[in-house]
């Protein structure tokens, strides 16, 4: 099952390069037809899901490679936590496949790295193999490299370089400390479930140094992608030159492999270390937190000022896992699924407004609501959501994790929460400025409102940010045993470390 | 009975229907839908009441569980409701004054060019603000608390190309949220304490952890505090009340229901509903004591002197809701409610009215190009005059009773200084009476200052029945609504007795006989003094505005530095925005935008990458396609080996 998910998009990539290249029409619906094939299937995966197993389930283990001493497995599975990541992604990449209906120039290629794209993130979000997640993590890279580089804005370059900089440099760190567990693993293999098991009964024993080292290698690789505080600079600047539907799973899926990386591998592999440098962490987050939203609030660019919004929103949910219990961690789950939701539904929106006026900085427009009020009302819907208003699906998360934060450390907390009055401010000056107000220039008279595909794009969107506003409990209890076991993870070691202590006491 | 709910329903229908298709409705249909909706509620809520009142007194508390909404951990907040005498009042009240309202909007807002984004509003208002009332935990609360919130930004902002709506609606909803941060570190501390967001399970464990109020703070001190920094937000209480007179920008019936007679008490609502933990901090209560009444004094003088109607309604509705914080802060619960009550009448009926006014004169505000209007606006006239003596608390007026129960138990509470927050009270009192005939007597009496060319009498907008009806009933309520709450000497608080079961959770100081002793004089006593308050304040505005018109500028000249800080609202705004406004868009622009964003944390990076630049120049020969290699490389290895292993898999 699992592996169809990674079959039908690379198939679907190498169909779409047979095909001759002027048939754009053809390579638009044949690549949609692929993606809505693999949302069908991923949804599969929800009805067999067994939410009172912690453990990974639908795994397969087959050897893909051996060299030597060496081997490494096609092992994938999912849990709790991974399931819902491989759904939103599956979930965005039709709409962001719509999205790109209007693209000219090499239809053919866009629609292959898209499609790559698909494949790549969904793999790492099922990878049980560590080498095999290295190689998914760096494929990922490789297609949205070259959508920002060729059909992105004029600064395109600059951002890509950036971009490739940042993260390539942070990964190889991983991949360094990925080999060091290799070969601190007596059985030498990169099996993740195996390894964990190793470090939970003491066959792999780390020292507090090692440990500190490998928990920072994968860290840094995990938060350059977040992006949290102060790694976070490329983000902006890809944001603002990708095309819409890099935007879309830039925002909606790719940060989410940074924090999805530190609940499946820092914490597990490394919960001393966790609880060494939780409090740094935590503040870094808030930073983050207050920092984006505060830099979000000067923008003059709406692009650049939801990309500010994201770095304050995955503050929140570093915070969260950060805060080690199940409430926050559940949160913060959970608020990656409603960021996807409503910063994608943004940046679908600003790509819906560029495609018409062919910009995005806010003093180009003002008093739009009169002009195209249905947009404006999407819009301001949108814009709620992400402010996290309760009732729609981002309060439940922020809730969540700052009821948990408040229960580890009220300060945090507090703290945190001036998050939710600075995302107010310039949510709604945003709005203000570009929707209220008088028509300033006479183009924007002339902009229709917007079209039956666009809202065939954004419907879903809007049905699942009141449904996780309403009812989150389905989401909830999927999550619940296999979070749990993170949290269990925590506690064994906040334990062992006190009692470590008492006899170094004695 | 269990289906009182569905009363929240009606509304949310309606503002589906005429937020998603009104743009294909006719005006007609957007109001008839939106005005039923409004009225199912409000006849849903009357039936409730009905059946209400036939059950044992005991009894009077019913609970309905929809599904559970958010579960985590051990933290629950269900999705269920709570019925009981306090949230009967508030429902009564908010779908009664809201159908009204609806009513009059038919009419006021005819013309318009968002008639049906009006009445989803509208409908959308009453939902929230019901499911507020009705919610049976915090947290479900909070969602209408945000909800009535988002509405008013939204009816604020109504006239979409005017800046200045836009600018007061997002203040207004900055200003809130830093009330509702305030309220949710509440909510968190609440279920950090005591394991639950449920009203009931936290009342029923703070009453059995605390059978004696606290001294100092601790941790419900921390929550009461919390909490009511949340209710200053909404309920506009100083420092927080800045956001209401710039809603005035809002159409005027959205003034009168949201900003006057429902939304704006909600603060009052919630700290009676938590009075199982107010009664217990008797410090909080002491500084709400005192917060309400110098937001009361402050309002009241403010209003004196505006001259744009509204905005004296809108100080108006501050100060008198300080009043009702000022009944919270010594004890007295349901006298702040019986305060809410009839002042929804009666300031309801102020806002309508002005808004009769306002139309007539084809949207004049201005009190002084205004006068002689009470031979054309008949209706507007008398009923205005009715609000007026209940607001101002002439005898027998529905203003009076309550007002009078406030000051009784203001004089009668422990506090240190009860007999000085008393004597503000009836300075307050006076104050009140004072602005309140100005504002009449500057409306319809004397010479007629409106712009004759512009707006001869014969285009006067006569108001149709949509805006006579609501005018009438609510005239009715503001002399009747003063009968449910007699004072000792004159018969029975039946309100006080009704809404005793909300109330049983509250802590009740052993009383003692001294003070009860020869209270039914007393209490009639200083409701003496207190009328004679009102009159003087008559007397004055009788003098300054009908007698001797020219006292006011000489008066203003004498004590001119005076005047300039009361017109000037304090200045309060102004030191906002020069402390924490300006120091944080400058600081963010300056500090953290140009210099850390750009110069530090980009600078670093920035120079990474150009190092990085002139060593790639060197080897680009070798590197040019790398990556393209490397790509394909990765992407056929993982294709086959995938394909060949999911054939293995399935062989």
């Amino acid at each position: 099952m699992l592996n169809l998910l990674l079959i039908i998009p690379a198939i679907g990539a190498l169909g779409i390069l047979a095909l001759p290249h002027k048939k754009s029409s053809l390579i638009k619906n044949l690549s949609l037809a692929v993606s809505l094939i693999t949302f069908i299937l991923s949804l599969t995966l929800l009805f067999q899901f067994d939410s009172q197993m912690s453990q990974i389930q639908f795994i397969e283990d087959k050897i893909w490679f051996e060299v030597g001493p060496v081997n490494v497995h096609y092992h994938i599975g999912i849990d709790g936590l991974s399931l819902f990541l491989v759904l939103l992604t599956t979930f965005l990449f039709p709409i962001s496949i719509l999205a790109s209906w209007h693209i000219k120039t090499n239809i053919r290629s866009y629609m292959f790295l898209l499609l790559l794209l698909e494949m790549g993130i969904i793999g790492v979000f099922i990878s049980l193999d560590l080498i095999l997640f290295y190689v998914f993590w760096e494929v990922t890279l490789i297609p949205m490299y070259f959508l920002i580089g060729i059909w992105g804005g004029k600064q395109r370059i600059y951002a890509t370089v950036k971009f490739f900089i940042y993260t390539m440099a942070s990964s190889l760190l991983m991949l360094a400390a990925i080999i060091s567990l290799y070969f601190l693993n007596p059985s030498k293999s990169f099996n993740l479930i195996e390894i964990t098991n190793k470090l939970v009964n003491g066959e792999i024993i780390l020292s507090p140094s090692v440990e500190i080292l490998l928990f920072l290698a994968f860290f840094l690789a995990f938060a350059v992608k977040i992006p949290l505080f102060p790694l976070h600079t490329w983000l902006p600047d890809a944001h603002v030159e990708a095309p819409t539907a890099g935007s879309v799973i830039l925002a909606g899926v790719l940060l989410k492999m940074g924090t999805y990386g530190l609940l499946r591998f820092c914490i597990p592999l490394f919960p001393q270390a966790s609880l060494t440098l939780a409090p740094i962490i935590s503040l870094l987050a808030i930073i983050g937190i207050i920092y984006g939203s505060l830099v979000a609030m000067v923008q003059p660019d709406m692009k650049k000022l939801v990309a500010y919004s994201s770095i304050s929103h995955l503050g929140f949910v570093v915070l969260g896992i950060f805060s080690f219990n199940l409430i926050s961690i559940e949160g913060a789950t959970y608020q990656m699924l409603n960021h996807g939701l409503s910063t994608c539904a943004l940046f679908l929106m600003i790509g819906m407004i560029y495609d018409r006026r062919h910009t995005h900085l806010i003093e180009d427009f003002g008093g739009l609501a009169q002009v195209i009020p249905r947009y404006a009302a999407l819009f301001m819907f949108f814009s709620l959501s992400s402010i996290g208003l309760p009732g729609l699906n981002g309060f439940v998360g922020e809730f969540l994790i700052l009821q948990g934060t408040f229960l580890e450390n009220p300060g945090h907390a507090a703290f945190a929460a001036l998050g939710i009055i600075l995302s107010a401010i310039y949510m709604l000056g945003m709005y203000q400025r570009v929707f209220m107000g008088k028509v300033h220039h006479e183009q924007n008279r002339l902009l229709s409102d917007i079209s039956t595909r666009e809202i065939i794009i954004l419907v879903p969107i809007v049905i699942m940010i009141l449904w996780m506003g309403i009812y989150p409990n389905l989401f909830l209890r999927k999550m619940d045993s296999s979070l749990q076991l993170i949290v269990d993870r925590i506690e064994q070691s906040r334990e062992s470390e006190s009692y470590r202590v008492e006899l170094i006491g004695n | 009975m269990q289906y009182f709910w569905i009363l929240i329903l009606f509304p949310l229908i309606g503002a589906l229907l005429n937020g998603i298709f009104g743009n294909r409705f006719s005006i007609k249909i957007s109001a008839w839908l939106a005005c039923s909706a409004s009225g199912l509620s409000f006849l849903v809520a009357l039936n409730t009441f009905w059946e209400f009142l036939h059950l044992p007194v005991n009894e009077r508390i019913i609970k309905q569980h929809l599904f559970t909404w958010i579960q985590s951990g051990n933290f629950v907040a269900e999705f269920s409701f709570l019925l009981d005498p306090l949230s009967m009042v508030m429902i009564l009240l908010v779908t009664g004054i809201g159908l009204l309202i609806h009513l009059y909007s038919v009419e006021y807002m005819t013309g318009d060019n968002g008639y049906y984004r009006y009445f989803a509003y509208l409908n959308l208002f009453i939902f929230m603000m019901s499911l507020l009332i009705l919610a049976d935990n915090y947290l479900l609360m909070f969602i209408g608390w945000e909800g009535v919130g988002l509405c008013s930004y939204l009816l604020i902002g109504h006239y979409l190309d005017k800046k200045s709506a836009g600018d007061a609606a997002k203040k207004a909803f900055v200003v809130n949220r830093i009330g509702d941060v305030s309220f949710i570190l509440g909510i968190f501390l609440i279920f950090t304490a005591f394991g639950s967001v449920n009203y009931l399970k936290v009342f029923e464990t703070v009453s059995h952890r605390f059978p004696q109020p606290i001294e100092g703070f601790g941790i419900l001190g921390t929550i009461t505090l919390l909490l009511f920094i949340g209710a200053t937000g909404k309920s506009a209480q100083f420092p927080l009340y800045i956001w209401l007179p710039n809603a005035m920008e809002g159409p005027t019936p959205v003034s009168a229901l949201i900003h006057a007679a429902t939304m704006v008490t909600a603060g009052i609502y919630v700290i009676v509903r938590s009075v199982a933990l107010y009664s217990r901090t008797p410090d909080t209560l002491a500084i709400i004591a005192l917060i309400g009444t110098l937001t009361a004094l402050l309002a009241a003088m403010m209003a004196l002197v505006q001259q744009d109607i509204k905005k004296v309604l809108a100080y108006s509705t501050i100060s008198q809701l300080g009043y009702m914080f000022l009944a919270i802060g010594v004890g007295a619960f349901s006298a702040g409610i019986f305060h809410l009550l009839t002042h929804a009448f009666f300031k309801a009926l102020l806002f309508l009215g002005a808004g009769s006014v306002i139309l007539a004169l084809h949207h004049e505000q201005n009190l002084l190009k205004m006068g002689g209007l009470k031979k054309h606006l008949k209706i507007t006239f008398y009923t205005m005059w009715i609000a007026t003596l209940a607001i101002s608390g002439v005898p027998f007026f529905s203003g009076f009773f309550s007002k009078d129960e406030i000051l009784w138990k203001v004089f009668n509470s422990s506090l240190h200084g009860g007999t000085l927050l008393w004597s503000i009270g009836i300075l307050v009192a006076g104050l009140t009476a004072c602005y309140m005939f100005r504002l009449m007597f500057l409306t319809f009496h004397g010479q007629e200052k409106w712009d004759s060319h512009n707006t001869n009498p014969s285009h006067f907008k006569k108001p149709s029945g949509f805006i006579k009806l609501p005018l009438i009933v609510l005239a009715f309520f503001s002399v009747g609504a003063g009968y449910i709450g007699l004072p000792g000497y004159l018969g029975a608080h039946r309100l006080a007795e009704f809404l005793a079961p909300s109330l049983k959770y509250q802590y009740f100081p052993q009383i003692t006989s001294a003070v009860r002793h020869d209270h039914l004089f007393q209490e009639f006593s200083l409701t003496i003094i207190a009328i004679l308050g009102a009159l003087i304040g008559i007397a004055i505005a009788y003098e300054l505005y009908i007698k001797d018109t020219q006292i006011p500028h000489v008066l203003v000249g004498r004590f001119s530095s005076l005047y300039k800080l009361v017109h000037g609202k304090f200045f309060i705004d102004e030191l906002y925005d020069l402390v924490l406004v300006q120091p944080i868009k400058k600081g963010t622009q300056i500090v953290l935008w140009q210099s850390v964003e750009n110069k530090i944390i980009d600078g670093v990076v920035n120079g990474t990458a150009s190092t990085v630049q002139a060593w790639s120049q060197k080897i680009k020969r070798i590197q040019s396609g790398y990556i393209r290699t490397y790509a394909a490389w990765i992407l056929t290895g993982t294709i086959l080996i995938s394909l060949y292993y999911y054939w293995m898999s399935n062989s």
